[in-house]
């Protein structure tokens, strides 16, 4: 037995060199094999809350077995994991939106408010609303290497509720869910992105389109973690210097990021060049289609790179700034309790049996004082025999607006406005004087041509930039040719008067797209 | 006011008495300060002039038990409760399911002393008179989930499984607790979530403000506050100590030469040499 092997070994030196394990080491209870096993059971009890949507997805009253409850499930952890950002996470309800097309899909012909009830108990399940913690457990065993068998709880969360700086709730994809959603369960950051580039450039070249926009995801992904591990560290030496190891770990982290993010520059350009070309020479749409939605990934990669090194590059004089700070403020001569160094990190090293037994003791002697509250016997029958008040539901009822009507000071009648905005209403070919309206105008109505010319006035210096930002089609513009006008009633320059067409409203997005 | 009368022949009256219990009556409301009630002012000057009244108040206040942590104008007449006075709080009434919930009561306790750890986050901190802490609710719940990252990271790194036993949840690593209790969450009527860790700081510190410890400042980061005199002189002299003992009691920190002074705990190898921090690392 393993038990009895190590026993008779207790007082040999362990074995220098790692492997050169005893004869006994092999056998399954090896410590080494246990670790492994455990790990493989903690990847796979990732993926139940996955099963359990489809398990249990039977038991909901109506016919929601139509769906594909884990693939929903999926798609919403993929889905917050891309929205996920360096500072913010993803919005619940814009998830649920993004979420129901695909909800949609599994069952055409639904009422809509069952795709949006269906989309958020995926996504509640996911976060699992129903628990005090909001996460799942799962219960593994193994050996330790007394040889005693241990069963132990695993904990873990797929999505997690975080609070944003405005008192938002975002949603971001926890670690455990990046792994079970990319497949690579438990493996190092660093190196999974480098295998992800090698795989993506070699399946370009080859022409995998499929393959590759599945490798470049994963490469999306991965620089999301890698983003992630930089903001926790930074946000935390906001907080505190002393929590974050700014010696080591921290410039060794940011080094790495440097030398990741011009890395990754260098090799996403060349992928962006290879991919475009791939686009361009496609001859079919289904491939020209899935080489377009590539570049969009890798640039959404470039763009968080970019993002990852601004807050790279602001790393060194924030730690400078909080040092100063929380470090060099003047000494005082006196000293006192380290709460954090002497209380609270020891503390939670405790088992939470302990360290209850001190926070009671904190909590007894640091809330201060209760006046205790008597109750009045006389108060508290009334209160009881009180029947509820009756909520209503509308509220307090609202008082009347006292609305004065302002009087009708506008030179012009409504009338008077369309018949002048319908006479300017001019063909984008066929521009017109000045004087031609205002004989026009003047024939319906003798006031209207005063409204014509002041209109005509304000097309001579247009608010192109106005009409762009709201994206209208045309603009009326006004042209002084240097010809006068001769008018009874207005003087100046008789305008041509033209509608102007715009184009290109918007940017348009770089590369149009084929198919 | 008699006190200008005050002899040192002169016997004690009851309306001395009756001034001495005045001034711990002030002292039991703790929001109210001696800068913004003449009365009280008037009764902290006469505490400070006239030794037999202060003993007389000092009397009155154990009797009621009281402890009297400072007499001051800047903080009052600063009293707390006792252990088993009738003024105390009681961790059942503070929150119903701490009373039953042992991972509860553990957060709902850790809460306060991660508030005070936040407020002052140096030695120093805590022993200047004049300094003033500032915190968020956020950054409270931030500030211990990053304290207990660090320690998830070095129970990795050396190859400890934190997982713990299925029959002994008392035994799971206290910052496990905090770490997979939710953050926050999303609630039908958009209240804070109560069993959230944001939701138990934010009760705590709603109480601090109630026992005149913490003052509002702003809405930012879920609620900003900053730190009352009464607040470090309860944490320094009261619950500090008292935590810093029962924590001695299960043999956490050794103190070696015996001396009252609480020293900092042996640094296992964590010091951060030549970065210029006069701190240990976590």
């Amino acid at each position: 037995m393993t038990v009895s092997a190590r026993a008779a070994r207790p007082g040999e030196l362990p074995p220098p060199a790692g492997p050169a394990l005893p004869p006994g080491a092999a056998h399954p209870r090896s410590g080494v094999t246990e670790e492994g096993l455990a790990r493989r059971l903690k990847a796979l009890a990732c993926t139940a809350p996955l099963h359990d949507l489809e398990a249990r997805k039977a038991n909901l009253a109506g016919e929601y077995t139509v769906y594909a409850m884990a693939e929903l499930g999926l798609a919403a952890i993929d889905l917050v994991t891309v929205t996920m950002d360096f500072d913010t996470g993803a919005d619940h309800e814009e998830i649920v939106g993004r979420l129901r097309p695909r909800v949609a899909a599994q069952a055409p012909g639904r009422d809509p408010a069952e795709y949006e009830r269906v989309a958020r108990w995926v996504l509640e399940n996911l976060i699992n609303v129903g628990s005090v913690d909001r996460g799942f457990r799962a219960v593994y065993g193994m050996w330790t290497r007394e040889g005693e068998y241990i069963r132990r709880d695993y904990d873990f969360k797929l999505l997690e509720e975080v609070p944003g700086p405005d008192g938002h709730i975002f949603l971001r994809a926890t670690d455990e869910a990046i792994n079970v959603l990319v497949g690579a369960l438990d493996t190092d950051v660093t190196s999974a992105q480098i295998a992800a580039d090698v795989k993506l450039d070699h399946l370009i070249r080859r022409g995998r389109l499929a393959e590759a926009r599945f490798a470049a995801e994963q490469a999306r992904y991965r620089t999301v973690q890698y983003a992630e591990s930089l903001r926790r560290a930074l946000d935390a030496t906001r907080r505190n210097v002393r929590a974050v190891d700014w010696l080591r770990a921290v410039p060794d982290l940011i080094d790495e990021a440097f030398d990741h993010v011009a890395d990754r520059y260098r090799h996403e350009n060349a992928i962006l060049i290879n991919i475009r070309r791939a686009r361009d020479e496609a001859e079919e749409s289904e491939r020209k289609r899935g080489a377009a939605e590539l570049v969009d990934i890798v640039q959404d990669c470039i763009r968080r790179h970019t993002q990852l090194q601004t807050r790279l590059m602001e790393a060194g004089p924030l730690f400078r700034a909080e040092q100063d700070r929380q470090a060099f403020a003047a000494p005082s001569t006196r000293t006192g309790l380290d709460l954090y160094g002497q209380l609270l990190r020891p503390l939670l090293e405790l088992p939470v049996g302990d360290a209850r037994r001190v926070t009671d003791r904190f909590f007894a002697a640091g809330t201060g004082l209760r006046t205790p509250v008597a109750v009045r016997l006389h108060d508290l029958t009334e209160m009881l025999l009180t029947p509820p008040a009756p909520r209503d539901h509308l509220g307090a009822e609202l008082p009347e607006p006292d609305v004065s009507l302002t009087p009708d000071d506008s030179r012009y009648s409504e009338r008077q406005h369309d018949a002048a905005a319908l006479l300017l209403d001019i063909p984008p070919e066929t521009p017109r004087r000045l004087s031609g309206l205002l004989a026009e105008a003047r024939e319906a109505d003798p006031d209207l041509g005063y409204l014509v010319a002041l209109l005509a006035f304000h097309a001579a210096s247009p608010p192109v930039g106005t009409a762009l930002r709201q994206g209208d089609r045309t603009l009326l513009v006004a042209v002084d040719d240097g010809t006068e006008l001769d008018d009874p009633e207005v003087g100046g320059a008789d305008l041509i008067i033209g509608t102007a067409v715009l184009t290109g409203a918007r940017p348009e997005p770089e590369g149009p797209t084929p198919g | 006011m008699n006190h200008d009368t005050a002899a040192d022949a002169a016997p004690i009256t009851s309306a001395d008495v009756g001034d001495a219990a005045r001034l711990v009556a002030f002292g039991l409301q703790p929001k109210l300060l001696p800068a913004r009630d003449a009365e009280y002012a008037d009764l902290i000057r006469r505490h400070r002039e006239d030794p037999r009244f202060a003993a007389l108040a000092a009397a009155v206040a154990a009797g009621l038990g009281l402890v009297v942590l400072e007499v001051s104008p800047r903080a009052g007449m600063a009293v707390t409760a006792g252990e088993d006075s009738v003024f105390a709080v009681r961790m059942g009434d503070y929150a119903r399911r701490a009373g039953t919930e042992s991972a509860d009561r553990f957060l709902h306790g850790l809460a306060h002393l991660a508030v005070a750890a936040m407020a002052f986050p140096r030695p120093e901190d805590l022993a200047d008179d004049a300094y003033v802490g500032r915190l968020s609710v956020h950054g409270v719940d931030a500030f211990v989930r990053q304290a207990c990252r660090r320690l998830e990271e070095r129970a990795e790194l050396r190859g400890e499984i934190s997982d713990p036993e299925v029959d002994g949840p008392s035994l799971e690593a206290a910052w496990r607790v905090y770490a997979r209790r939710s953050a926050t969450g999303a609630t039908k009527d958009a209240r804070r979530l109560a069993a959230s860790t944001v939701g138990i700081v934010a009760k705590a510190v709603a109480f601090l403000v109630d026992s005149g410890f913490l003052q509002r400042v702003s809405d930012d980061g879920g609620g900003t506050y900053r730190t009352t005199a009464r607040y470090q002189l309860q944490v320094r002299d009261t619950a500090g100590s008292a935590a810093m003992s029962e924590l001695l009691e299960l043999g956490v920190v050794a103190v070696t030469d015996g001396s009252p002074s609480l020293l900092a705990a042996a640094v296992d190898g964590e010091l951060v040499p030549g970065a210029g921090l006069p701190f240990h690392g976590v």
